[in-house]
């Protein structure tokens, strides 16, 4: 069978490409013959790799302020309400083609099984999955044949009630970063690979800061390249603490130092940053059980967000399951929002896991994170 | 909730008991189990639509199987056509004809690009080329870092005359990078660029500034696997923005379907060149076709048992044609369309050549080889008579003209077709009759390799289906090829060590030829 195969593509090599192409020399035989000199080092001019001298310290470190350059100054973050307003606009602008969609079809003369169809391809279209988009159809169905009406406005408002619905309303969304007392809140941020978990960090650490707050921010992504840089980037950024360790070190124990170097200072909260990390590693879920487990030496763990990028699709779910399986994640900050992802795997996490979304991601600037209010969120997609 | 396709097509497959005919009932309530899994692979709706008509409208016209069950045949077809839209026509890297070659990267954020740009160094480095990785991501805060320790790790030149976090003009780094690399003898360009958003009008400028200041001679388009319905807007978006030539699929580590496969592939039509598989630089493959066909639609199960019932004919047809290659007796026209068509299912023909050992020198040639030129041979043997595929020597002029109208080809083609056809016949004789004359043996050809006894029983124990076993191996040999340190120390051949029952020993020492020296006789 194999002997064959070879054979055949031996012939088709020779059928095709031909005897001549086969006697041309190799024309990349003729590699240089000395091995460059430089090979192993960057040749360019010299970028400065930030931070890449204090990885070689042997233990973790609190840095306050590095000097990364260009030194960064720390804005004073704006008002919150300007701030939503802002984001509002930000996410009618990339969403409110979905809600007008359905609106649309919701709104025909003849609400026929096929603009019903069309409405469930519309939600499937947003990734909330082909049962649940039948789930929603079905409810809403039964609701307009109820309501027997067709008048725009009430069909956006039963529109927006299923929305609602859907996104929850009774879910808990607080935010538990207030210090206990003496005690920083600890909040760690878990998530696979490339989401914005250390980006969410930043972000987050400024809107307390910005509430007069003082944070900690914990390196313990010790696996990445330059991750530990990124955040202590943020850092100063957003006028945080940092505390890393070297390149490569126990990710429990920087995070561990990050805690009780937050309890020496008195901050109110202490964020830890983790490594990205998918949820079929087992080695790696195990791991960050074990980071729980060692920052609950010194204290209880008040928020374990799990980060989603809302391109993200059906397999969010399988996400936020080992996770929440894993460290008992309290919740979900939905990123990139700001693109044309809908991000609505959201829909059957919360419903799965009964885990909230608290938090959306709508940019890479440091004031780009919002709470999520399902009600504001639904009013911006369904935004004239 | 998580109900495979294949538990679910069980259901389906007991209430359809006969065998023969497709009816249309059949064929819509398999179609319509395939619609569901696709979506929740995350294959895209418009995608999913278009794919299903196919399926339905190939079900319909095919022939009346005597092996499989109605069922059975659809998933067949369903698997046939998704290898091939995900296959078509696959090729490998273009190098430049003047060094360096520039391949620039673009992407969503956090889809895996500089990693990449790390994977892909390492890569060419393995294969003796001098790449330099490029710093043009100066938005993402320690982008610049995060590509200096990847270049370290993977021992090759950085780029980065900016500090990034903000600072700097990534299109005038891209265009510095050029000339640096004239300078410094490196052949190859890797631009790792900022994480981007299709609706992000000024980045896709900044986009297509940098492709414009470099010309690449490929721009991988970089996407997470784990990405949903929106793989079809982000893929238009930055084929419209910066335009691409391949695509690389990344975290195929994780359990994620990766139906955006799928839809990147048919929306764009650009092939997929590359699967990363994980966060350290040897996680990269060359990407296969049938193994994410099997992923996304998980038919794994269903598929061994098609592979069974039609077992008994394939073995029939191998032996038929083990025996033709051996005994010397001509191998025709006929016998190698459908060999080809056969070879040409387990993959684009490029990433099995790229897979079989020894092969190192060769692809060059190889990168000329095209799954569509395969079609093209294909129409034309098709176009023959049957006296004409068996007897090549009676075509003559008026009747080679007859074929290439035919097939829609040219008369040149067809002649070098018939000509190149009785070249490599003469060669399969030669091979069948105890090898090529002054050909070195193949190193590790067959069982009488040095040393490989111990590997011989490990082959045999895993036994069961040939067809499966040949994949595992050419699977162990692609990730073998792309860790080795130096290009053709592959030992042994691992792609090919089982021979098929009733094949007569190759001769000692293996005299398949050593094909990175491979010489064929002058016309
Ligand atoms: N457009 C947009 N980009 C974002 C958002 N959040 C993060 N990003 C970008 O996404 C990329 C990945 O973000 P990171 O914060 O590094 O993600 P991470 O989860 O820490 O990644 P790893 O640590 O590498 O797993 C970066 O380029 C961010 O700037 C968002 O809400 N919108
Ligand atoms: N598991 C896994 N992680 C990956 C893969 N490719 C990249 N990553 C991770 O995904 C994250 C984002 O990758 P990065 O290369 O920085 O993405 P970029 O923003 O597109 O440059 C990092 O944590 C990488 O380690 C892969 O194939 N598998
Ligand atoms: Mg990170
Ligand atoms: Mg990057």
């Amino acid at each position: 069978m194999d002997y064959v195969i070879l054979a055949v593509i031996l012939l088709i090599v020779v059928v095709l490409a031909g005897a001549v192409a086969l006697l041309r020399p190799g024309r990349r035989t003729a590699a240089p013959p000395a091995e460059q000199a430089d090979s192993t080092v960057s040749d360019g001019a010299t970028a400065t790799g930030a931070g890449q001298d204090e990885a070689d310290d042997a233990g973790v470190g609190i840095l306050d302020r590095p000097g990364v350059p260009p030194t960064p100054e720390v804005e004073t973050p704006p008002p919150s309400a300007g701030r939503m307003v802002r984001l509002r606009a930000r996410l009618a602008r990339s969403q409110s083609g979905f809600g007008k969609t359905l609106l649309n079809l919701l709104s025909r003369d003849a609400l026929d099984d096929d603009a019903w169809d069309q409405i469930e391809d519309t939600l499937i279209t947003a990734d909330v999955g082909v049962a649940s988009a039948r789930a929603v159809v079905e409810d809403l169905r039964t609701k307009v044949k109820v309501a027997g009406t067709r008048d725009p406005e009430e069909v956006r408002g039963l529109l927006k009630a299923e929305l609602l619905t859907q996104l929850g309303t009774d879910l808990d969304r607080t935010l538990h970063t207030a210090p206990h007392g003496e005690r920083p809140a600890v909040v760690m941020v878990v998530g696979v690979n490339g989401t914005g978990k250390t980006t969410t960090c930043g972000k987050l650490a400024r809107v307390l800061i910005g509430d007069g707050g003082s944070v900690v921010l914990g390196a313990a992504d010790t696996f990445r390249a330059a991750a530990a840089d990124q955040l202590e980037t943020w850092g100063s950024r957003v006028g945080a603490t940092i505390v890393r360790g070297p390149e490569g070190a126990d990710p429990a124990s920087v995070a561990y130092e990050a805690v009780s170097s937050g309890i020496a200072g008195k901050v109110s909260t202490v964020i830890v940053d983790t490594a990205g990390r998918l949820h079929t590693k087992t080695g790696l879920m195990d791991e960050l059980g074990k980071v729980k487990r060692v920052i609950e030496k010194q204290s209880e763990v008040d928020e374990i967000l799990l980060v989603l990028d809302a391109t993200t699709g059906q397999n969010g779910l399988r996400q936020a399951q080992v996770f929440a399986e894993v460290v008992n994640v309290t919740g979900i900050v939905l990123t990139k929002l700001d693109g044309t992802a809908k991000g609505g795997i959201v829909v059957q996490v919360q419903r799965e896991l009964g885990v909230p979304v608290k938090l959306v991601g709508l940019g890479e600037g440091p004031d780009d994170l919002a709470p999520f209010d399902p009600e504001t969120f639904i009013d911006a997609i369904l935004a004239d | 909730m998580f109900e495979t396709l294949s538990d679910r097509l069980t259901t389906v497959f007991t209430t359809l008991r006969s065998k023969g005919r497709l009816s249309e009932a059949d064929i819509d309530a398999t179609a319509r189990e395939i619609r569901i899994a696709l979506l929740e692979a995350d294959v895209a709706l418009p995608v999913v639509r278009l794919f299903i008509e196919r399926v339905k409208e190939r079900a319909r016209g095919s022939e009346v199987s005597q092996a499989l069950n109605p069922a059975q045949q659809v998933v067949k077809i369903v698997n046939e056509e998704l290898i091939e839209i995900l296959g078509g026509e696959t090729r490998m890297v273009r190098f430049a004809k003047t060094p360096p070659t520039v391949i620039m990267l673009a992407g969503l954020q956090g889809a895996g690009k500089t990693t990449l740009a790390g994977k892909l160094a390492k890569w060419l480095r393995d294969q003796r080329h001098e790449p330099l990785l490029v710093a043009a991501d100066l938005q993402r805060p320690n982008a610049v870092g995060q590509l200096q320790v990847l270049g370290e790790r993977a021992e090759v030149a950085v780029f980065a005359p900016q500090p990034g976090n903000g600072v700097g003009d990534p299109v005038a780094v891209a265009r510095e990078s050029i000339d640096h690399a004239r300078r410094n003898n490196h052949d190859v360009v890797v631009i790792d660029t900022a994480g981007r958003l299709g609706v992000d009008e000024e980045m896709m400028k900044q986009a297509a500034d940098i492709r414009d200041a470099v010309s690449p001679d490929e721009i991988l388009f970089v996407v997470d696997a784990m990405i949903g319905q929106d793989a079809v807007n982000t893929a238009q978006a930055f084929m419209d923005g910066v335009g691409y030539d391949g695509v690389v699929l990344t975290k195929l580590d994780g359990d994620a379907r990766g139906g955006a496969a799928l839809s990147i592939r048919q929306v764009t039509g650009r092939p997929i060149m590359f699967a990363s598989t994980g966060e350290k630089l040897a996680d990269f493959d060359v990407f296969q076709p049938d193994r994410m066909a099997s992923r996304i639609l998980d038919m794994g199960d269903i598929l061994t048992l098609i592979e069974q019932a039609e077992k008994t004919f394939d073995a029939e047809q191998t032996a038929k044609m083990a025996t033709k290659f051996a005994s010397g007796e001509d191998f025709t026209l006929e016998d190698f369309l459908e060999q080809m068509m056969m070879v040409r299912k387990l993959g684009p023909i490029g990433n099995l050549l790229g897979m079989m050992p020894g092969m190192g020198q060769m692809r060059d040639q190889i990168s000329q080889v095209d799954d569509n030129q395969l079609d093209r041979l294909a129409a034309i043997i098709r176009s023959m008579t049957p006296a004409e595929r068996a007897n090549p020597k009676i075509l003559n002029g008026s009747r080679r003209a007859r074929i290439a109208n035919g097939s829609g080809t040219a008369v040149g083609e067809v002649s070098a077709l018939v000509t190149k056809f009785a070249e490599a016949q003469k060669m399969m004789r030669q091979m069948a009759n105890g090898g090529m004359p002054g050909m070195p043996g193949m190193p590790g050809m067959g069982k009488r390799a040095k040393g490989k006894g111990k590997q011989d029983k490990k082959k045999k124990r895993k036994g069961g289906n040939p067809a499966k076993a040949a994949e595992r191996e050419a699977q162990k040999a692609a990730e073998r090829a792309a860790r080795r340190e130096q290009p053709g120390a592959v030992p042994g051949a691992p792609g090919m060590p089982q021979l098929p029952p009733g094949m007569p020993p190759l001769p000692p020492g293996g005299k398949m030829p050593d094909l990175s020296n491979l010489k064929f006789p002058k016309k």
